[in-house]
């Protein structure tokens, strides 16, 4: 009988969500209560929304128990392990039954993100035991020659995941077709979409994934070192990264000779990168490594030319190496079969926002946006009305729900004025402003301009005053003209994909939701109720009762009124603080 | 330009304690000679001293030949260099797009009201540092905030504000009991 295991997730979300304490508690009731389970460790699945998560495998088979905390965790192991009865109202999934969160899994396809949350991602045999580092000895083994990897990876279809959308293969011919004896291969993993975390968590689960694809990358261009640019701000990522690096010195997978490739060697180190969005860019990031401020330069050469220390350089993203493996080792073909037709295979989406199932989902290219948001992620919070999509970050735009049918591919997201980027997904509803959260995106972008080229650094500054100031009420005819005037003038002016994508919230929220623009300009309104100086809080006479609780709350003291009699809120002196609002135990304030 | 830096109050810089330099040694021998260890220096130095005190930068120029000016450049390029003390615990609110739409904005203004700090700067008893930072990446507890490496998540201003006072009480506790101890040493 095979003894039963109990595995915790413990990712940088389930972590945040208090995993760590259940682990500790788990590996408490054990030693104290002498149980025999085996306690292990794992990292995220992608169902954030039901984190910190448990799965209990034994011989019946596996149950995954959502939101568990210490008490939980007490009685699933009294239930589950001591008594062997599941305890149903807890599991979110199980292969014995079905729950009402199985929608969530259907329709995904998990090649990237094929071990995370099955795997201890600081155990390398674990990995080897589902296939891991079978594609580079297959390589080994069968001798594979370099063109025939590169044109492995071209036939699959497999585009660059981090936002470009550059074919990987293409990339991979270039920096091979070049001499050069020295020759470096970089993963970018300086994710910085705020609202996209699928790297993250692809080296927090497997790492060994992204290393293996770096291996099988180094080959076919011939580099001998490689670099890992990651995020400072990825504590955990960073940690199992290194631990997942000295165990594949020992087995020789890096290092001289690898598997016995006569004259393969190749070994790599982690950059951590400082916190700077446009060290995103390859030419910014080639900087960043080399000590400098990452400032993009004019590009040819390109990396694939002249790179780091003037060397020929490739540069992939997280999510494009944790595929590689995989279609070595199941063939293009296989990859190829999910898709598009000129986006093949699956991407990862980070669904966010005001969605009920939030976490990672991988899907096969082509899926809409709505069977996104709807099947998978389970519709919007509070069933409210379903607003819009953001894709892409600050670079991306933001799609409407009419045009929800749209499907995943790197073209028809495009051609919505959005872009795929690295596949975060913020999903808006009636309650999210358009204009604010184009103001929100600016304001980043913004700030993480570098400074070079004066259309990127003085207009998007611009861009932000006058978002700013429509936000604010004193928007005023013409500003919408004015907006993207800016806009073209910085998409054309700027050197790199930061100024170039910068204006596009703002281009397609003018685009899909102009009449708020409008209602915020002429009307001095907010539709979505968002922005504050736009509001106007009443009492509604029939309602109120007088009990004076918010006149005594008011701040300004901009409410008046007797005891037991009707009050009233005196607008000239009224802030918007919202403190009555909240306070009111009679829903007697309304907001217009 | 990209990070606007505010500057710390009067009280936060003067306590400042003597910087050790002596620490910097072992780092410097690390990298002296390595390319590209500019980046690199400057994270170790923040390591040891929680921000990049100038006369850590001045003996790294000294050791290591770097430029001043260029060390100052990339110091005020990166958003995680720090050129002034913080405070013991730093808090990070997340205003990334996620906890944006989930009202991080509250977060942050009723932090700054309950500490009467402004974002960037550190409380005048040197205990706690306000920042606002992009995505932490753990979008599906929006809105968030981090606290050392402690993550806290579906909150909003009463909650945030809870945590700090929680935080509050024990420093206090422990100062209290520092002091009584070294009473009851003397």
């Amino acid at each position: 009988m095979a003894q039963t295991k109990v595995i915790v997730g413990l990712g940088s979300c389930g972590i945040a969500a208090g995993a760590g304490k259940v682990y500790e508690e788990l590996q408490r009731i054990k030693e104290a209560d002498n149980l025999d389970f085996e306690l292990k460790k794992t990292s995220c699945i992608g169902m954030c929304f039901k984190e910190p998560l448990v799965e209990i495998i034994d011989e019946t088979g596996s149950y995954l128990y959502g939101e568990v905390d210490s008490k939980k965790a007490d009685e699933i192991i009294e239930k589950h392990i001591v008594n062997f009865t599941p305890v149903k109202e807890y599991i979110v999934k199980s292969d014995t039954t079905d729950t009402k969160f199985d929608s969530y899994f259907e329709g995904q396809v998990k090649i990237a993100l094929r071990n995370c949350g099955y795997i201890d991602p600081e155990n390398i045999e674990e990995y080897e035991a589902r296939g891991g580092y079978q594609a580079i000895k297959k390589i080994a083994g069968e001798k594979i020659g370099v063109q025939e990897v590169i044109k492995s990876i071209l036939d699959s279809g497999l585009r660059g995941r981090g936002g470009g959308g550059f074919p990987t293969g293409l990339k991979w011919k270039f920096a091979n077709n070049n001499r050069s004896k020295e020759k470096y291969l970089i993963c970018n993993a300086d994710e910085g979409d705020p609202g996209a975390f699928m790297d993250r968590s692809v080296l927090e689960g497997d790492p060994h994934s992204v290393l293996e694809g770096m291996i099988i990358g180094a080959y076919a261009i011939g580099a001998s070192d490689g670099v890992i640019y990651c995020r400072a701000e990825y504590p955990l990522a960073i940690k199992r990264l290194n631990i997942a690096i000295g165990q594949a010195r020992e087995k020789g997978y890096l290092g001289k000779d690898i598997l016995g490739i006569e004259g393969f060697d190749f070994d790599l180190y982690i950059k951590e990168g400082a916190g700077a969005f446009v060290c995103g860019e390859e030419t910014a990031l080639i900087a960043s490594v080399e000590g400098e401020r990452g400032m993009p330069r004019k590009r040819p050469p390109f990396p694939a030319v002249s790179g780091l220390w003037r060397k020929p350089t490739n540069i992939n993203n997280v999510e494009t190496y944790a595929n590689i493996p995989w279609i070595i080792t199941n063939g293009a073909k296989e990859y190829a079969k999910y898709g598009t037709e000129k986006s093949k295979g699956t991407k990862v989406f980070a669904l966010t926002g005001k969605i009920k199932n939030g976490g990672l989902v991988e899907v096969p290219m082509g899926i809409t946006i709505k069977d996104i948001i709807y099947k998978l992620g389970g519709g919007i919070i509070d069933d409210k009305k379903f607003k819009a999509v953001q894709l892409g970050g600050p670079s991306g735009g933001c799609i409407p729900e009419y045009l929800s049918h749209t499907i995943v591919d790197y073209d028809s997201v495009n051609a919505t004025g959005a872009i795929m980027g690295s596949g975060g997904m913020v999903v808006m509803d009636e309650t999210t402003c358009m204009v604010d959260i184009a103001r929100f995106f600016l304001e980043f972008t913004c700030k993480e301009s570098c400074g070079k080229c004066t259309f990127c650094r003085v207009g998007t500054k611009r861009m932000l005053e006058i978002l700013t100031r429509i936000t604010e009420g004193e928007g005023r005819e013409g500003d919408i003209e004015k907006l993207e005037e800016l806009a073209y003038q910085i998409k054309d002016g700027s050197l790199c994909g930061l100024g170039q994508t910068a204006p596009n919230p703002v281009l397609t929220t003018i685009k899909y939701f102009r009449d708020e623009y409008e209602a915020h300009i002429r009307d001095k309104k907010c539709p979505a109720l968002n922005c504050k100086k736009l509001l106007t809080y009443e009492i509604i006479e029939d309602k109120c009762t007088g009990c004076m609780v918010c006149k005594r709350g008011c701040p300004t003291k901009a409410i008046s009124g007797e005891k037991k009699m009707p009050h009233f809120i005196d607008q000239s002196l009224c802030i918007k603080c919202g403190d009555c609002f909240s306070k009111c135990k009679f829903d007697s304030i309304k907001i217009y | 330009m990209r990070v606007t830096r505010i500057n710390q109050k009067e009280s936060a810089v003067k306590t400042e304690a003597k910087v050790d330099l002596k620490l910097l040694e072992p780092l410097i021998k690390k990298y002296k000679s390595k390319k590209g260890n500019l980046i690199p220096l400057l994270q170790g130095t923040q390591n040891l001293f929680g921000y990049i005190p100038p006369e850590a930068m001045m003996m790294l120029s000294r050791e290591t030949g770097l430029k001043i000016s260029d060390m100052y450049g990339v110091a005020t390029f990166y958003a995680q260099f720090r050129l002034n003390p913080v405070g013991k615990h730093i808090i990070k609110v997340c205003h990334g797009t996620a906890c944006h739409v989930q009202n991080a904005k509250v977060v942050t203004e009723d932090l700054q009201n309950f500490l009467e700090v402004k974002d960037g700067e550190t409380t005048p008893d040197n205990i706690f540092t306000l920042e606002t930072v992009a995505c932490l990446g753990c979008c599906s507890l929006a809105p968030v905030m981090m606290i050392g490496d402690e993550t806290y998540g579906k909150l909003n201003g009463k909650k945030a504000v809870e945590v700090i006072k929680e935080i509050k009480r024990k420093e206090t506790l422990n100062q209290k009991k520092s002091l009584t101890e070294n009473i009851s040493k003397n």
